[in-house]
């Protein structure tokens, strides 16, 4: 007994001993970040052995970072495209996800059929056309372009209707006795009742703008249009000089803290959503 | 008849963007990867037929970018998945500060690819001013320092597959520790009363219940691997064809567009051969996996 | 508001498609329901009871046949005009909403010139929540209340716009038994209080024998009786309708008529005069049996479940359908467990006789139909 007792106490030091380690190395690229960020420029570069505090803060860097590049720019650009995509997008799968789980329509099991086969299709595959669509369609560097390809979702109009199955048929029909319309129902009824889905489907919808990078980069060279990961992808090749270093981070601390603010207030509804959706493989 | 309509309207916005963006392009990219010599200023080409397959798969950057991914693909999907179902099972014995190192773990999920990228590039990159964290902790350890950013290809790609496990293993974490979860207690209760070894609980027990999830993130880990692109754009920047870092899909957005661009009917070749050793990994896994997975859990 | 059913009848395509045949939900009903009574429809899961509930709201539309409100044809009218308040088993309240907003959503529907004033909404929202007592929970979510309140809360939201039909599609089905005799008469009151004609569906026999005016049998889709509950039950049209309604069920007994009488296996029982020679189903009420040492019928004796009040006998005889034989006796009936056998006489009146094939009634004797 009393050796099962002492293995059990190594083994759980072992286990915490490992997680330890894993979140050092999750966290270490943030600290250095925030760290280096914080560094002036000449203390960075003469640090030949890096300093794990930095002696002399300064918010310098930051300074920088919205003035000498178009952080704040790029960083208004990203919220206009991921309010944007994610509002349409939210309109244009409620609207689908309803038709799918409410309404009786001859070949809804055809396109729902199609729907769902069409969710195996890698985006690289549409991409080429997409881009020559847009390109066709003279709406490179437009907003217009940047949005129109990514707002609709098979996947969220799929695990929306889901939901809306699961509210109950009754009270379906108690609306419709007493009147109400389908339209009404949707927006009074199954939207309320549904509001933890949808505010999941919303943040995993935003983070995924917001850190959207391919088609971005596809359809903007002007960089009046650039999000944020292009434009970071423009500072590290043109920006503050190579090797400003130091400016490059504060930038890049810019660009993550929303999200990490996002992720800490919605931990619960963003870990069971991605649990749920298993996007990002 | 009213009824039928109704639905088709509510169906309306989705179905044309679909459209526009989804099922034509699906199309459209299968032509364009026959038609040869296509020219995109004029959008006429010469003749129909495999050339472009053919250019593509005879193309050395093709070839590098092909055997770019392979290795990643190789190398980071298990180290991905075996680590985190070592981290998923000793989250799920512990109960002190399980939150906390959840929440921790799953941060690299929740940040911008391309900027973490930059810090990884720092962290590793050997410059005039100073060797870079890593090097210098290789030095402590006795080692020679090495250029991972610009120097020889195997640093540069056991960078890249560092920073892709990186990037991977919050999902990872995640779905296997929700997979352990769901595993009901009886089982254990069962196996304490029986006395059951620990090993042979978890190869017992443990194992073939969560068995289909692994298989899961096995499957997405390849189709997720094999589409790699901005993890290496962050670390070697945008031109991967210098750096001997391309990777396929890397490959394709580049022949569209850029320095090299201005060729669609490449880029759909190349695609669709992508698409093909996509689909035909992830059959073999689901034959795999039909053979030795529990069912019925 | 009375209502008529005229022929209706209702067909579903089969749920398996490869199967052409249709499924009759419904088969060419027709009946009067006169203005305020509370009527039953009572049958087995599957009987068309409620298809025939949807089919008078309008959530379906009959396939056959016609649906009358006072003279006015709505056949073919949408549900929300018919003017209809529908209560569910499951309450279906909406979850998101609090109690008062539940009750006054039917009223936010209105449109135009029937469109009502906040005050007029809030004055009708609280007089159907006085009702049903429950105007001290009116900011409460559904979730935070009990079955019964959830039951009463559906009623009301139903009653609010004054429908000219109330329509109850199983209400007291997920309550638990003592909230369902409590709700049961709760719903017997509000009925008589705002002399609403009111449809209630149920499968429970005892449920709906206990507050209808006029009860209603249905199985697979064609109705077998309809009449007040206690000729319902002492005048059953046929062996089904006999089972269906009491507890204990009525015994039933292979049987024959042979030469004017009624034989249970060798024993002959009652006397059947003008009834021609037959093999018969002979059903005898649990209350038909009058324990008597020379009585004509024995039964072997399986035990007594003491009431208090009354004495029930269980016993077995082999030309039972039964399981066993249920017979409720006066307390004071001298029978004591270790006897072996026990004899009965039965009671011509709470005996019937049905055809063998058909299971319809045959009258003998002093039996006249009633319904």
């Amino acid at each position: 007994m009393g050796s099962r007792k002492t293995s059990t106490i190594i083994l759980n030091i072992l286990k915490y001993l490992f997680l330890s380690i894993w979140g050092l190395i999750v966290l270490f690229p943030f600290y250095w970040m925030i760290l280096s960020s914080i560094k002036s420029y000449s203390a960075y570069n003469s640090e030949y052995v890096p300093k794990f505090i930095a002696e002399n803060p300064t918010l310098e860097n930051y300074r920088s970072a919205f003035t000498s590049v178009n952080l704040g720019g790029y960083f208004f650009n990203t919220i206009i495209f991921a309010v944007v995509t994610t509002l349409i997008m939210l309109i244009v799968i409620t609207l689908a996800a309803f038709a799918f789980a409410r309404l009786e329509f001859k070949g809804k099991n055809i396109v729902f059929t199609i729907f769902l086969s069409l969710m195996m299709i890698p985006n690289e595959l549409i991409i080429i056309t997409n881009f020559v669509t847009i390109t066709n369609m003279g709406l490179r560097n437009t907003f217009t372009g940047l949005v129109l390809p990514s707002i609709t979702s098979i996947f969220y109009i799929y695990l929306l209707k889901e939901n809306f199955e699961q509210i109950p048929d009754n009270l379906y029909k108690a609306a419709k006795v007493d009147g109400t319309s389908d339209f009404k129902y949707l927006i009074r009824v199954m939207i309320p009742i549904c509001k933890p889905t949808m505010i999941t489907i919303t943040i995993l919808k935003v983070i995924e703008c917001w850190n959207s990078f391919v088609w971005p980069r596809l359809i903007t060279d002007n960089p009046d249009y650039y999000l944020v990961s292009n434009g970071i992808q423009e500072i590290r090749e043109n920006g503050f000089g190579r090797e400003n270093i130091p400016a490059m981070m504060a930038a890049v601390v810019v660009i993550s803290v929303p999200l990490i603010i996002l992720f800490l207030v919605f931990r619960k509804q963003i870990m069971t959503g991605v649990q749920k959706s298993g996007t990002k493989g | 008849m009213k009824k039928n309509f109704k639905g088709w309207l509510y169906l309306l916005p989705a179905i044309i963007f679909l459209s526009i963006f989804m099922i034509y392009p699906l199309i459209d990219v299968l032509i364009y990867s026959f038609e040869e010599g296509y020219n995109f200023a004029s959008q006429t080409h010469k003749g129909v037929g495999l050339y472009n397959y053919s250019y593509v798969l005879h193309d050395t950057y093709f070839l590098q970018a092909l055997k770019n991914t392979f290795i990643l693909v190789i190398i980071t999907v298990p180290l991905s998945t075996g680590t985190a179902l070592l981290i998923a099972m000793a989250l799920s014995s512990i109960k002190k500060l399980r939150e906390l190192f959840q929440t921790v773990f799953f941060l690299p999920y929740v940040t911008n690819t391309l900027a973490v990228g930059l810090v990884f590039m720092i962290l590793f990159k050997k410059t005039a001013y100073s060797d870079g964290m890593i090097n210098l902790l290789i030095n402590f350890f006795g080692g020679e320092s090495v250029d991972f950013i610009d120097g020889p290809y195997w640093a540069k790609m056991l960078v890249l597959c560092i920073y892709t496990v990186w990037i991977v293993m919050p999902f990872k974490i995640l779905i296997l520790t929700g997979a352990l979860a769901s595993v009901k207690d009886d089982y254990y209760k069962a196996a304490k009363i029986d006395s059951t070894p620990r090993w042979r609980v978890f190869t017992r027990i443990t194992l073939p219940m969560i068995s289909p999830m692994i298989f899961y993130l096995v499957i997405t880990g390849f189709i997720g691997a094999f589409k790699a692109y901005s993890d290496a754009v962050a670390l070697f920047g945008t031109d991967l064809n210098a750096a001997q870092m391309n990777t396929i899909v890397g490959y394709i957005y580049d022949m569209l567009y850029g320095n090299s661009g201005g060729y669609p009917s490449y880029a759909s070749a190349a695609a669709l051969i992508l698409f093909c050793i996509v689909l035909t990994i992830t059959c073999i896994n689901l034959m795999v996996s039909k053979k030795s997975v529990v069912k019925g859990v | 508001m009375k209502v008529v059913l005229e022929k209706l009848t209702k067909r579903f395509p089969n749920r398996n498609k490869k199967i052409k045949t249709e499924v009759v939900a419904v088969d060419n009903f027709t009946f009067e329901i006169p203005d305020g009574t509370l009527v039953g429809l009572l049958g087995p899961s599957g009987c068309g009871k409620s298809t025939t509930l949807n089919l008078i709201s309008g959530l379906e539309k009959p396939t056959e046949g016609k649906v009358y409100f006072g003279d006015t044809d709505v056949s073919d009218m949408a549900p929300e005009d018919r003017g209809v308040g529908l209560v569910f088993q499951n309450y279906a309240l909406y979850p998101h909403l609090t109690v008062k907003q539940n009750i006054m959503f039917p009223l936010q529907n209105f449109k135009g010139d029937k469109k009502l004033t906040k005050e007029v909404m809030n004055d009708k929202v609280l007089e159907a929540a006085k009702l049903v007592q429950i105007d001290m929970l009116m900011d409460r979510k559904p979730n935070e209340l009990s079955g019964g309140q959830q039951q009463r809360v559906a009623i009301a939201r139903a009653l609010v716009k004054q429908p000219k039909v109330l329509l109850l599609d199983e209400p007291l089905s997920n309550l638990d038994a003592r909230l369902r005799l409590q709700t049961r008469e709760e719903i017997r009151r509000i009925q008589r209080e705002t002399k609403v004609t009111t449809i209630f569906v149920t499968h429970d026999q005892e449920e709906a024998m206990s507050i209808s005016d006029i009860i209603v049998v249905m199985k697979d889709g064609v109705v077998h009786q309809i009449g007040k509950p206690q000729n319902v039950y002492d005048d059953p049209t046929n062996l089904f309708v006999a089972k269906f309604l009491g507890t204990p069920p009525i015994n039933v007994f292979k049987g024959k008529v042979k030469n004017h009488m009624i034989f249970i296996g060798n024993s002959a029982v009652l006397e059947a005069k003008d009834i021609k020679d037959q093999d018969v189903y002979v059903g005898i009420r649990p209350e038909g049996f009058i324990p008597d040492d020379n009585g004509s019928l024995e039964l072997k004796l399986k035990g007594l479940e003491v009431m208090g009040r009354d004495t029930t006998i269980v016993s077995t005889h082999e030309a039972c359908e039964n399981v066993e034989i249920r017979s409720i006796v006066s307390a004071e009936t001298k029978i004591i467990p270790e006897m072996e056998m026990v004899r009965f006489n039965v009671k011509p009146m709470k005996t019937f006789l049905f055809d063998i094939e058909s299971g319809e009634r045959i009258y003998f004797g002093r039996q006249e139909k009633i319904v």
